[in-house]
């Protein structure tokens, strides 16, 4: 089966797979089970050992989540997609995770990175943004949990306890006073400008207030800190579980508020610009990270970071033969899936709303959506807030998964690989960049480290050793794949019908046909990033 | 023609690029319901006075009023919504969206539904959305493209994404539309049809038009009054046949030489 054929799309042009769809979904789970349990494995002797095998073994799993793949894509019975799908992710999954601990942990890891890039892709694929510092808010996700979660929090509450400066009960008063008024003025102040162009005096109060809010936010959460300081001994390892779930809410917040702080300077930059500044603000925020040694601890990490205490999943998870140990993994795989499901639906129906085609417009030609009454502004905010929303409630799960984090994590390598799944998944598509996500991870967590340690043994001298070679394989493979589908894995429907158009109009004028292909190679060499025919003489400002 | 009854008041609008005065002191108003066009040779400083009236590019003085109201100042979307629209020289339609999407997405100023309810899938939501396509679709049948709905809009003929990019404007419901040169690079047939639209949007729609223009004919049969603009400056208006007669326009066109000689009908070669 060639590439091609196997992606393609179309599905009405094909014929009905059920029998295929539930039959490699059966021979699949029953290998997955097979090598993923250890005394079988052993029974087996040679045959076993070869399942063990860290390739084979990423190939299975590969195959496995192949399933889920193909139930979307191939024309099958309802009921035969909704039970490989369902099937493969709630039972044979977690079955196959039972015995091995890492199969979970891999699992949870792509899902965390599909999230990542399904977010990325509402500013790159959707609204045209290329965001270079993207983990940034994946990292404010993860410590706005790993803060509280911790005995960091333990030791912020001594420091401000020993060091109390001037703060009492009043400043806190004075501190949530300031908040609220500043807050209301800088409400009223937007709205008045929503209505009449602003003057220089509403950009000014609107500046002061914008002042008074953070002054009041800082000394309000100052003295909330002096004042709780007394509880440090009871929270030496960190705030009650309970809080996982209001915390899931303001790690969502928390991300979307840096997201709109970051973007609203930025914003009026577009193309190569904003990729720089974006990519140097991500860089802000983990050496922030690094060098605000008492909330995080800098370079070190914070450590052991809580998980919520779910106690009747717990009893669930042992009545379906998990080990003590496993619990919380599995609790995580099921959270995970749960968030990744809502953000995908909350994607689906934003890209078919007034807000998608918005952005959508944007991504096209910025002026003439302005033109068309599209704020310019205020819409991009709101994609970069809800990609960074996304990665926020993402950082905060990651943090409870690792029970470690340290400003590493988020560094620009992250970045851009979640870019990289975006590109390679199919920029716009949103099943594309999961699998794109699940592709790259699959990639970088299990095959090229398991090609690594297949050829341990052979001898090879280092330069032609695998295990020493993975980056220079995963690059390989991008330009690949970059170089024979361009538009991605599963490319968007508008970018497919744009880039194969030419095949469905023969008798095409000549005007028509140069338009094609002048946007053909706009669309596809500058990937949305900086499309070129923004400059000319109608304008725009910079 | 001042006073009352005008759509739109632009007094002493002056626009410097650098050292290079763009337009110049021009004053302009245009009558509610009527159709007039600005003309002047290249350069002349035409777009950047419909980008100046479209809060693409603030004056550097002067001020523009729509029936009244303060446009200075404004961002783009705000005089879209403030009731201006526009086409562009060079045609801008969202090339990835099909005819409908993109006379939906015009339909964007208008619209009340925001992101929690997209998200929510509410009534409010769905009302929006059927009120944007059924828009988009009276509009498609208004400029006559209702068989490309679903097609995308960079696979329409040359003629009919022209077409589609005034449909586009219209769905913002405009009191006025301003058309940047939307004959260029039509066949005369297919300037005789856009003139017969232009002629419904006034008469059908009520919506009153401005347009730039350099095909002499389409100009001087479809305007009831001409701007003229040459190096950012007004140099004459009028009715038709007084600026055809204008010995400054004439010179301005054709050079001092030529305008002693007799005026020909198309100052310029049909592009």
């Amino acid at each position: 089966m060639s590439l091609p054929s196997m992606f393609d799309t179309n599905r009405d042009a094909k014929p009905d797979r059920t029998i295929l769809l539930i039959a490699f979904f059966l021979i699949t789970s029953a290998v997955l089970l097979a090598s993923h349990n250890r005394p079988f494995l052993e029974s087996m002797g040679a045959a076993g050992q070869f399942l063990k095998n860290p390739i084979t073994e990423a190939f299975f799993v590969s195959l496995f989540l192949a399933n889920v793949l193909f139930a979307y894509l191939w024309k099958a019975a309802p009921w035969a997609r909704a039970l490989v799908g369902v099937g493969s992710l709630l039972i044979v999954l977690p079955s196959a995770g039972r015995q091995d601990t890492s199969l979970l942990d891999l699992s949870i890891q792509i899902m965390i990175f599909a999230a990542l890039a399904l977010g990325l892709n509402i500013v790159v694929g959707l609204a045209g943004l290329l965001d270079l510092g993207y983990v940034a808010f994946f990292a404010v996700g993860a410590y706005t949990w790993g803060i509280f979660a911790s005995p960091r929090f333990a030791e912020i509450l001594r420091y401000y306890g020993e060091n109390p400066g001037a703060t009492n009960a009043g400043t806190l008063a004075i501190g949530l006073f300031l908040t609220v008024v500043t807050a209301a003025s800088m409400v009223y102040i937007n709205r008045l400008t929503n209505r009449q162009p602003p003057t220089a005096t509403s950009t000014w109060s609107f500046r002061l207030a914008a002042f008074g809010l953070v002054a009041g936010l800082t000394l309000a959460s100052r003295a909330a800190v002096v004042l709780m300081s007394g509880q440090a001994d009871s929270l030496a390892s960190g705030i009650a579980p309970g809080f996982f779930w209001l915390f899931l809410a303001l790690s969502v917040l928390a991300a979307a508020i840096v997201g709109v702080l970051i973007g609203l300077p930025v914003l009026r930059l577009k193309g190569d610009y904003l990729a720089i500044i974006t990519l140097g603000l991500g860089e802000v925020i983990r050496v922030l990270a690094n060098n605000l040694d008492l909330y995080t601890a800098g370079s070190q990490g914070i450590t052991p970071i809580r998980s919520a205490n779910v106690p009747w999943f717990n009893s669930l998870a042992g009545a379906l033969g998990f080990s003590e140990e496993q619990h919380y993994l599995l609790f995580l795989y099921v959270l995970v899936l749960i968030v990744l499901g809502m953000i995908l639906l909350v994607n689906v129906r934003l890209d078919r709303s007034r807000i998608g085609r918005a952005w959508i417009a944007i991504r096209d030609d910025e002026v003439a959506a302005q033109a068309m009454g599209v704020p310019l502004v205020q819409t991009k905010l709101i994609a970069f807030a809800t990609g960074a929303s996304f990665a926020g409630i993402m950082g905060m799960i990651f943090a409870a998964k690792q029970t470690f984090i340290s400003p590493e994590s988020f560094n620009l390598f992250q970045s851009i690989g979640v870019l990289s799944m975006v590109i390679l998944g199919g920029m716009g598509s949103f099943p594309g960049v999961i699998l794109g996500a699940a592709v790259v991870t699959l990639l970088n967590l299990r095959i090229l480290p398991g090609l690594g340690e297949a050829t341990a043994h052979l001898g090879l001298p280092q330069q032609v050793n695998p295990g020493q070679l993975q980056r220079l394989i995963f690059g390989i493979i991008l330009v690949t794949m970059m170089l024979l589908r361009p538009e991605g894995l599963l490319p968007n429907r508008r970018r497919t019908r744009e880039l194969h158009h030419e095949d469905n109009q023969e008798d095409d004028s000549v005007d028509g046909n140069a338009g094609a292909l002048g946007n053909t190679s706009a669309e596809v060499y500058s990937a949305g990033v900086a499309p070129a025919k923004h400059e000319d003489n109608a304008g725009g400002r910079r | 023609m001042t006073g009352t009854g005008n759509i739109l008041d632009v007094r002493g609008v002056m626009k410097v690029f650098g050292g290079l005065v763009a337009v110049n002191d021009v004053t302009m108003s245009i009558p509610e319901r009527s159709i007039v066009s600005v003309i002047g040779p290249n350069g002349a400083g035409k777009t950047t006075f419909f980008n100046m009236i479209t809060g693409i590019y603030q004056p550097t003085s002067g001020t523009i009023r729509l029936a009244g109201r303060e446009l200075v100042g404004m961002r783009p979307d705000q005089v879209t919504e403030a009731g201006i629209a526009r086409t562009f020289q060079n045609i801008r339609l969202f090339s990835t969206m099909t005819s409908e999407e993109n006379i939906m997405v015009g339909r964007h100023a208008r619209l009340k539904s925001g992101f929690v309810d997209a998200v929510l899938r509410t009534r409010k939501f769905h009302d929006s959305e059927q009120e944007a396509r059924d828009t988009a679709r009276l509009m498609l049948d208004f400029v006559g493209l209702s068989q490309w709905r679903d097609e995308l809009a960079t696979n329409l003929p040359y003629g009919d994404q022209r077409k589609l990019e005034i449909a586009r404007a219209l769905a913002t419901t405009p009191k006025l539309i301003l058309l940047d040169e939307p004959a260029a690079g039509m066949n005369p047939r297919e300037t005789e049809d856009l003139k017969s639209l232009i002629r419904r949007v006034r008469d059908e729609l009520g919506v009153t038009v401005c347009l730039i223009e350099h095909d002499m004919r389409l100009v001087m049969t479809l305007s009831e009054y001409i701007t003229v603009l040459d190096y950012g400056s007004k140099i004459a208006e009028g009715l038709p046949h007084q600026v055809r007669n204008d010995p400054r326009v004439m010179e301005a066109y054709l050079g001092r030489g030529a305008a002693a000689g007799e005026y020909g009908k198309e100052e310029r070669p049909h592009v």
